[in-house]
């Protein structure tokens, strides 16, 4: 579980997180939403340690953060999978490197254990035959599923995802929340995901904090979002006609 | 008296935006030596920048070395005109040249470009790209992982400036007796008269604190940059020419302390 307490972060002038305060529960999908400029990627970083708060506190199972050792932050980040927008493999490994990368880095296990794992995992992701393919050579959905499959090598507590679903079909977008969703649950992971994507609200929102200007707006659940009355989080949600007419068709069946 | 004012802070903070450059810099190399990363994993990034960086420039290097000698035994050949003045001295200088400046200092400069450049754009992509940030996450010391293999790898650039030295001294004999300005007892007489091998220690001494500045100051421009595509090409050229700068103050400082 991780609690987050009256959060701020500022970058000069600019103050981007306001207090934020919220908390993510364990084996549930976390959705973050929220317009671009709201501070939600802010907020992750500062969630994954990358960013220190200037006030405020993230508690991860009831220790918090910025009171642990170096030694401590680091153990800690080890038990944290990070799944980035743009999926940040390493272009110089291969696909099997890539996923291996954590293992050889922090564990002591042999050639043929690490292999192992990492088969497991890949197969897991639904990637068997792009072993020796290196990340140019692989399709976006694919590098999504390398990144998701380093992200949970080391059989993380945390999984953090940055927009997992952009530049990707739709088709390929349903599968990636799936596979998510399946992993957080199979795993019993806390996760937090960072979108913009409604579908995936819809999907596997099992919680989503709506973030405003650095503040927290609103929070609640996938059903409980399209029945909010909360004009902002509305704006949000009915930017797209397809929403609007669920909300209509919602609006007519509750009539 | 309000203009000047305005003036005088806006240079105060244009110095201010160096000094704070340069403490950043010392505090990278701090972070570089700091939480080392596994040996078996340290091992091949070692020998791959060896590799990329030292072994892939010797074709440039020999290149260039070549040619250079060549020119300085034609330019001293052709100031040579008094009679009096004998002939191996054209070997003698082309030597000299070569091993106390052309070899260390103007390959380095070289190095700047080539490797430098290659340096910025490879750290700086895997910034943009969000690489280095899933480094961190991990608990990678990106620093370390990036930095120092590229230090621990260029230490073998001395090596490189003696191929340099040879190459160069043997295309000033090319030149020199190809091209009709001396024979070649009178060049190889010239390159053996009053050779001082503490010149040689000077040149290595020099490498290896170029290799240092071509490994690290690259290595700056390219891990602190901000932006996008267009900012890491940028960053290399900004990379280059500060790099430069630095061998150029560096060599000042050395020939003064070491030949001085």
């Amino acid at each position: 579980m991780i609690e987050v307490d009256n959060l701020h972060k500022s970058f000069g002038e600019s103050h981007i997180l306001k207090g934020v305060t919220t908390s993510f529960e364990k084996g549930k999908t976390n959705l973050i939403i929220g317009q671009s400029g709201s501070g939600k990627t802010v907020f992750l970083k500062c969630l994954l340690g990358l960013f220190t708060p200037d006030e405020g506190y993230i508690c991860y199972n009831g220790n918090i953060y910025n009171d642990l050792s170096p030694d401590q932050k680091r153990n800690l980040r080890q038990e944290m999978g990070m799944v980035f927008q743009g999926s940040a493999l390493f272009d110089s490994l291969t696909v099997e490197g890539n996923v291996m990368f954590p293992l050889e880095m922090f564990t002591k296990q042999s050639k043929s254990e690490m292999q192992d794992r990492v088969n497991a995992v890949l197969k897991r992701v639904n990637l068997i035959d792009a072993h020796h393919k290196y990340p140019s050579e692989i399709s976006g959905g694919m590098q999504k599923r390398v990144a998701i499959a380093r992200a949970i090598v080391m059989n993380p507590k945390y999984l953090f995802c940055d927009e997992p679903n952009s530049g990707l079909d739709p088709k390929t977008a349903i599968l990636i929340d799936n596979l998510i969703q399946e992993i957080t649950q199979e795993y019993d992971i806390t996760t937090v995901i960072n979108t913009h994507d409604m579908n995936s609200v819809m999907e596997i929102g099992q919680k989503i904090l709506f973030l405003k200007n650095g503040h927290k707006e609103w929070e609640g659940t996938n059903k409980e979002i399209f029945k909010t009355d909360n004009e902002a989080v509305t704006d949000f949600v009915y930017s797209s006609e397809l929403f609007k007419k669920v909300r209509q068709m919602y609006i007519e069946e509750r009539n | 008296m309000k203009v000047n004012i305005i003036i005088f802070t806006d240079r105060s903070l244009f110095y201010m935006n160096y000094i704070a450059s340069i403490g950043s810099y010392f505090i990278m190399i701090k972070e570089v030596f700091r939480k080392p990363t596994k040996w078996s994993i340290m091992k091949t990034l070692i020998l791959k920048e060896i590799d990329e960086l030292v072994f892939g420039s010797l074709g440039i290097i020999i290149f260039i070395s070549f040619f250079i000698g060549g020119v300085v035994t034609i330019q001293t050949a052709l100031n040579l005109t008094n009679p009096l003045i004998p002939e191996s001295l054209i070997g003698f200088a082309a030597r000299q040249s070569v091993i106390l400046e052309f070899a260390p200092t103007f390959t380095s400069i070289i190095m700047a470009g080539k490797v430098g450049s290659y340096i910025t754009s490879s750290i700086g992509t895997m910034r943009v790209t969000e690489q280095i940030d899933a480094l961190e996450v991990m608990g990678v010391n990106s620093l370390n992982y990036l930095v120092f293999p590229k230090i621990i790898a260029l230490l073998l650039y001395p090596f490189a400036i003696a191929i340099a030295m040879y190459v160069g001294i043997f295309g000033g004999w090319i030149a020199g007796v190809f091209g009709g300005f001396t024979t070649s007892a009178s060049f190889i007489e010239g390159i053996q008269l009053d050779f001082i091998p503490y010149h040689v220690a000077y040149a290595f001494i020099k490498s290896i604190i170029f290799a240092f500045v071509i490994a690290t100051i690259p290595s700056f421009h390219g891990y602190y940059m901000k932006g996008g595509a267009l900012e890491v090409g940028k960053a290399s050229t900004t990379a280059f020419v500060w790099t430069s700068v630095a061998i150029i103050i560096l060599n000042y400082i050395l020939t003064q302390l070491l030949l001085g």
